[in-house]
């Protein structure tokens, strides 16, 4: 049979050639759907494809982190005016065009579904599966009034930017 | 053929990057050697599973196309 053919002697060549970048690193910065969308696809195809890969989630990028049932967060009022503006959590994130006081993501929700495209909670999940490392960036938490209460389980310990550029120096990154 | 294959994975009608994220998940389940089958009826995933072996080092052993569905065999590395 074909198929239980021992490997082909020219394969570790091939790996070889591709080997430079092993590592991807993603600046999550966007809170907005049609950004994390895409971060949450190519972190969880860089850990499927043995990328050691890490997201790194600032500034706005780290409402989508917070609990779904979580609906205010910020210790003082201008902390707290954020949330109130734009409800936290994966689930209830916004389009960064096309909006429409939210049919957009609604519309681009249903038509996912029907394309059998995954919804950035399945992505999350997958990407924490495969082992994609997620770190909240602790100086932005400060800011904003995140605690780490406020956030999903299964993310890393937050970090500040050295941490993130020094993972960031042999990998390949990108800035969503 | 059918009693080589160790697990096969059915991704018809799921789009990019489920087959292959699915794909990374399920050869774990396989030990090293072992055939996965994986059929998928996204047109972008036939590149992308070449890719995907090429990189990871897993060997696709086989990739046919039958009524719009793929079939890869892939090979879990040693």
């Amino acid at each position: 049979m074909v198929m239980t053919q021992p490997e082909t002697a020219d394969e570790p060549q091939e790996v070889a050639e591709h080997a430079p970048h092993r590592k991807l690193v993603i600046f999550a910065w966007s809170g907005e759907l049609d950004r994390i969308w895409p971060t949450l696809i190519l972190s969880t195809t860089g850990a499927a494809m043995g990328m050691e890969t890490t997201v790194f989630f600032t500034f706005w990028g780290l409402f989508p982190l917070v609990r779904d049932d979580v609906r205010i967060t910020g210790e003082n009022w201008m902390q707290k005016l954020l949330s109130t503006m734009d409800r936290p959590g994966l689930e209830h994130l916004k389009l960064g065009k096309m909006n429409f006081a939210g049919a957009g993501p609604a519309m681009m929700k249903h038509l996912a579904k029907e394309h059998k495209v995954a919804s950035p909670s399945e992505l999350m999940a997958l990407a924490k599966d495969l082992g994609v490392k997620l770190v909240p960036c602790q100086m932005t938490m400060d800011l904003l009034g995140l605690s780490r209460e406020d956030l999903i389980d299964g993310l890393e310990d937050p970090a500040g930017a050295t941490t993130a550029l020094v993972e960031a120096q042999d990998a390949i990154t990108l800035f969503i | 053929m059918s009693a080589t294959i160790a697990k096969t994975l059915d991704m018809k009608g799921f789009n990019c990057p489920l087959p292959i994220a699915k794909t990374a998940q399920a050869i774990r389940e396989i030990e090293p050697g072992e055939l996965l089958q994986v059929l998928a009826t996204d047109p972008g995933s036939v590149p992308d599973f070449k890719a995907w072996c090429r990189t990871t080092g897993n060997q696709l052993v086989e990739h046919t196309e039958t009524d719009g569905v793929y079939r890869f065999v892939v090979r879990r590395k040693g």
